[in-house]
């Protein structure tokens, strides 16, 4: 296997945090994202035409979206259905609802990250704004779950979602968003970071 | 507050050259103050919030810019004449927090086991051997030298654990260089560079560089190894009250391993900074 990897991208990052943790050997083909741009250049967009990492490659299927990426790996490489429940319908259909809801956190959260630390020319303030919005619903929806004992985002043991979701929630301070107010969510980051193989990426504070 | 004499007095790098396109307009901030940056042919040209232009040169792969007409001497690096070298720039990366403070962390050895956990550092070696600090009266820079240190993946090329000697240079308030052990080349240093865009007296922009010897990296992986320290950097960066640097010396307890730190901070005083640092009013 093969991942288009970039070190600073939290969508890259769900992709070898899950890598680890179902412990796949794989090759990771470096993209100079910032400040080289090479993920807009033609031989990248041959690859992936949105022109945004992750994508993998895997006996000449390619794969881009790190949502999509989780689907496959989990499918192909986990036995034991732990990281992507199907026997629950209506627990399949929570994973999928907070699949979607981690490309949002990416849209708001990453956007404000790439905005104080790389210099992108966004409206920050709409950015933090809509970060805090989802960090609001993701933090109730963790402090129900702890309520009916539940641990992590779709029930009672980490899925993909959780991969999906950590990252830029994580990352938060990184584009000046404080997760301070949101109890439910910095214990299941410390939670999810007390996980066997876990490993961490720079910007994410593990002994919070 | 307006920037001291020392700090005005010197260029600062606001870019690399591809970071201007042709014809974009790119407002910035350097030292509290508006300045628009365009690029025209073969030339970058700064010009201040009033019009008025400023001077400009390339050097060191990057564009350096000044607010002063009669600017000191940009310093030299005569390693980037050398043959064989390989210059990869990383890019602007946005801190909140002085220069100041970010050069000094830069200075510390004494973080590589907790802020590098695994490659600069170890939790088991966290120690500092005693290491020579000294001044170069002539050029006006600090110089510290005979700096060891146990890593257990010094470079991008390294394959295994190794005692790495440093040297750090500090020739500018907002630059530092890091000569390290070129792993692959008998008695060669390879470099790392910080070059501090000052924005306001407590936020700054991070510019960087690795000058090395080295065959067997890609540019793509010596700048994922860069910028992956400089990333673990930042948070640390970050998190530091106050977010300018006290030079008090009553303030912060300065121990055997922050010699550097320690002589930094003097030659700030002894320059006349203010701009950047923190009063010990502040602190509370
Ligand atoms: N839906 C995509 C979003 C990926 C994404 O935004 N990737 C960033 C890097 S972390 C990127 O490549 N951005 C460039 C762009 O969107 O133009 C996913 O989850 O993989
Ligand atoms: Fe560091």
């Amino acid at each position: 296997m093969k991942l288009y990897d970039y070190v600073l991208s939290g969508n890259c990052y769900k992709i070898r945090l899950f890598m680890a943790f179902l412990d796949l050997d794989y090759e990771k083909v470096g993209v100079d994202f910032y400040p080289g741009r090479e993920h807009k250049s033609d031989s990248f967009l041959a690859i992936n035409p949105l022109g945004q990492l992750p994508v993998l490659e895997d006996n000449g299927v390619v794969i881009r979206d790190a949502q999509a990426i989780l689907v496959y790996l989990a499918n192909r490489h986990d036995p034991s259905g732990q990281w992507w429940p199907q026997a629950d319908h209506a627990q399949f259909a929570q994973v999928v609802q907070w699949l979607a809801f981690a490309d949002s956190i990416t849209g708001t959260s990453s956007a404000a990250r790439l905005h104080d630390m790389l210099g992108y020319d966004l409206d920050i303030v709409a950015a933090r704004a809509g970060a805090h919005r989802l960090f609001r619903i993701l933090d109730s929806h963790l402090s129900q779950q702890e309520f009916e004992g539940h641990h992590w985002i779709a029930g009672p043991s980490p899925t993909i979602a959780d991969i999906a979701c950590f990252p830029y929630t994580a990352l938060a301070g990184d584009g000046g968003i404080d997760t301070f107010y949101y109890p439910a969510i910095q214990r299941w980051i410390h939670r999810l970071t007390r996980l066997p193989r876990y490993h961490n990426m720079p910007g994410i504070n593990v002994f919070a | 507050m307006s920037p001291d004499d020392f700090t005005a007095s010197h260029w600062y790098a606001i870019g690399r050259f591809a970071d201007f396109p042709e014809g974009l307009s790119r407002p910035l901030r350097l030292l509290s103050q508006d300045i628009v940056a365009v690029r025209q042919g073969k030339d970058v040209k700064v010009t201040r919030a009033d019009g008025r232009p400023c001077m400009v040169q390339a050097r060191y792969g990057h564009v350096w810019t000044t607010l002063m007409d009669k600017p000191r001497a940009l310093y030299d690096m005569p390693e980037f004449l050398e043959e064989g070298r390989r210059l990869v720039t990383a890019g602007a990366i946005g801190v909140l927090c002085s220069g100041l403070r970010a050069v000094e962390n830069f200075l510390d050895m004494a973080h590589f086991p907790f802020v590098h956990t695994g490659i600069l550092g170890i939790e088991e070696h966290p120690e500092v051997e005693k290491y020579d600090v000294s001044m170069d009266a002539e050029r006006d820079e600090i110089w510290a030298t005979k700096c060891c240190f146990f890593q257990p993946m010094a470079a991008a090329t390294a394959t295994g654990g190794q005692i790495t000697e440093y040297k750090y240079r500090v020739p500018h308030p907002y630059s530092t260089i890091l000569y390290k052990t070129c792993p692959i080349r008998e008695g060669a240093w390879d470099l790392i560079g910080l070059f501090i865009q000052p924005t306001e007296e407590d936020a700054c922009i991070a510019h960087s560089f690795v000058l090395v010897f080295d065959e067997s990296n890609s540019d793509t992986s010596l700048l994922h190894f860069q910028q992956n320290i400089f990333l673990q950097d930042r948070m640390i960066l970050e998190n530091q009250v106050p977010r300018k640097l006290p030079i008090d010396p009553r303030w912060e307890m300065p121990t055997r391993a922050d010699a550097s730190s320690i002589a930094y901070r003097r030659w700030l005083k002894a320059n006349g900074v203010v701009w950047g640092t923190a009063k010990l009013a502040e602190a509370a």
